[in-house]
């Protein structure tokens, strides 16, 4: 790639341009960051009278508390099975408008809508179709046998927020699928069939290798997305509960925080969950280099 | 090993655009036949419905003593190398070279063997541990070659392999496939719209217009009589020249001159000269009043471009010629190329 290089007279007229990118990666990302940073090593009692500070306290209560490694083990099995889900959904989608030639277009814009539904929105829309006393979904497994009730049972509840956040995430991996499958050369998987390979052979041995790059690269979106934007989702449709059974990482964040007060405890809790996102972050880095290069 | 033949082929889009239509070809055992033409013509639709690409809407492909119209790609017995190589690019080259192989199960050091001997063969031993994007456009053209000797199939299918290498290199890999196909003996179908590759590779040359076969021969009869003025135009390197002429009870008249021919009938024709059956007449010598244009010199050859009665033409001269603004040019009246200006199609 070819880049322009711009030569400037004045001295200053290059760090006003980029000044306001930078107030703004200041203000409002590199700020609030260490003010989380700083505010981790404190604590405050509820009134906001008293603060005291007491070094890695905050962590090492997180870190002895039953309920903050429940709620890692309930981020961890959310994060795996949305990304899972969401990813391999959209693969199948993408498969699928890969092989038309005529509705593609149609198909692929009718399924890039609920990337346009808010989260929260989302989130209700899932919440009625569940509702264990007005929804359709559990009248219809009623019928086989099953007795849905998402705010007792604590892995209908699991299931529920799984399917709500990763319906939303399905239309953004969907379309990178589709671009992806779209670069292989159409005469990649001629040649794979005249060398005798079937349609199984040839998806396994030849296109999702070459979707590689795009695939670890969604899982890392998506796994991001799990641990931050899903906030919305959580907190529309479960909550936490029952029972902690939903109460991700984030949304323990605010609720510790801003509806428990416990500063201190909160803000070493985002410390921690920031420190996961950016060493995934750094190992997607590292991985996609080394590999994306045909 | 097997002969391929094809029996009123035609291949018919939806909204009935005919891409191919009515192809009748008998490709003979250890043939090597080249499919030319220029774009659009379908020579490419044509080598993919023998190769199972795309659907064969009309007629019968036969392959061998099978038909196989309604046989998957891997079924026929066929190797097909792309222009763009389609090269698995996840793969090194032996495991490129090993996948078709592995694909029909076929024992571990039987494959070992065949391309331990493909790479022997094309002179890529080297690099069977490297992946295809550490390799040059000629290198991986081996690769692409060698993924179909592996094969031992009974016929090879090329979808112009030249075009994405420089001219250099398409020349010796030209003189490569070539000697190849001779010393392999494998029956092969070769596409491309250079008429200079179609001429030097053929045994036989198949011409494409529109999705039919215009004239099927060696290529040096089909150079010395094409039957129509599309071939003429389009075999032959500068082209034939096609001059405006009438006949008219035996006697031609063209460019100011006049003489008898040995065809009858009175229409407007079109006159064929190739550039290099042109001369500059000798004193007294009836020939073609010429005025230059440009000269094009080639290092062998130099071409002239001249206007006759305000058409163009041109004439190939030995380097050293002395090339004027007016001059006369003769030209053997024996290999006068003769057709008919409504159809097209020769008449001599």
């Amino acid at each position: 790639m070819q880049t322009k290089r711009t030569i400037f007279r004045n001295l200053w007229l290059p760090y006003l341009l980029v000044a306001p990118q930078l107030a703004i990666t200041l203000i409002f990302f590199l700020w609030p960051a260490g003010q989380a940073v700083w505010q981790s090593f404190l604590r405050e009692d509820a009134f906001g009278l008293k603060t005291t500070f007491i070094g890695l306290g905050n962590y090492e209560r997180l870190l002895d508390n039953p309920e903050y490694l429940n709620s890692l083990k309930v981020t961890a099995v959310f994060s795996i099975s949305t990304a899972t889900l969401a990813i391999v959904l959209a693969l199948v989608l993408a498969l699928a408008v890969d092989r038309m030639l005529r509705s593609a277009r149609v198909y692929t814009t009718l399924l890039v809508w609920p990337y346009a539904v808010a989260p929260a929105i989302a989130g209700v829309l899932w919440w009625f179709i569940f509702n264990p006393t007005i929804g359709i979904l559990p009248y219809l497994l009623d019928r086989v046998g099953y007795d849905w009730n998402h705010s007792l049972i604590k892995r209908d509840a699991m299931i529920l927020v799984i399917i709500a956040a990763a319906w939303k995430q399905v239309s953004y991996n969907f379309l990178f699928f589709v671009a992806g499958l779209q670069a292989i050369p159409a005469s990649m998987r001629e040649a794979a069939a005249i060398d005798g390979a079937g349609p199984f052979k040839r998806f396994w041995s030849i296109t999702l290798p070459l979707l590689s790059p795009t695939t670890f690269f969604l899982l890392v979106v998506n796994v991001v997305y799990t641990m931050f934007d899903t906030f919305p989702v959580i907190d529309a449709v479960t909550s936490g509960g029952p029972a902690q059974a939903t109460n991700i990482l984030v949304y323990k964040v605010y609720r510790d925080g801003f509806v428990g007060l416990n500063l201190g405890s909160s803000a070493a809790q985002s410390v921690i969950l920031m420190a996961i996102v950016i060493s995934l972050t750094v190992i997607q880095f590292r991985y996609i280099e080394r590999r994306v290069t045909y | 090993m097997a002969g391929i033949t094809l029996e009123n082929v035609g291949k018919t889009y939806a909204g009935d655009v005919a891409a191919v239509a009515d192809v009748n070809l008998e490709i003979n055992d250890g043939e090597f036949v080249v499919l030319v033409g220029p774009s659009g013509c379908g020579k490419s639709t044509l080598l993919r419905m023998v190769a199972g690409l795309e659907t064969i809407t009309e007629g019968r492909v036969t392959i061998g003593a099978r038909v196989v119209n309604n046989l998957e790609p891997a079924d026929r017995d066929i190797a097909m190398v792309f222009q763009n190589y389609a090269l698995y690019p996840h793969m090194t080259v032996r495991q490129n070279l090993s996948y078709g192989l592995k694909n029909r199960r076929m024992p571990r050091d039987e494959i070992t063997r065949r391309v331990d001997e493909a790479a022997g063969i094309l002179e890529i031993g080297e690099y069977l541990d490297r992946k295809p994007r550490a390799l040059s456009g000629g290198q991986r053209q081996r690769v692409a070659m060698g993924r179909a000797i592996v094969r031992e199939p009974a016929a090879f299918l090329f979808d112009e392999p030249l075009s994405n290498l420089d001219a250099k290199l398409r020349v010796s890999m030209r003189g490569e496939i070539r000697s190849l196909q001779k010393r392999l003996g494998t029956t092969s179908v070769y596409v491309t719209h250079d008429q200079l590759e179609a001429m030097t590779l053929a045994d036989r040359l198949v011409v494409l217009r529109g999705g039919r076969i215009e004239q099927i021969g060696a290529p040096i009869e089909v150079y010395r009589r094409p039957v129509s003025t599309f071939v003429a135009g389009f075999i032959g390197s500068p082209a034939m020249n096609l001059l405006p002429g009438t006949l008219q009870g035996g006697q031609l008249h063209v460019g100011g001159q006049s003489f008898a021919v040995e065809v009858a009938g009175n229409e407007k024709v079109e006159v064929g000269i190739r550039p290099e059956d042109l001369r500059p007449a000798k004193s007294g010598e009836p020939g073609l009043a010429v005025s230059l244009a440009y000269v094009e010199a080639l290092g062998a050859q130099q071409l002239g471009h001249f206007r006759v009665d305000g058409h163009p033409l041109v004439a190939a001269f030995p380097p050293d010629q002395l090339v004027h603004d007016r001059m006369s040019l003769a030209f053997d009246r024996t290999i006068l190329h003769l057709f008919s200006a409504e159809t097209g199609k020769r008449l001599n």
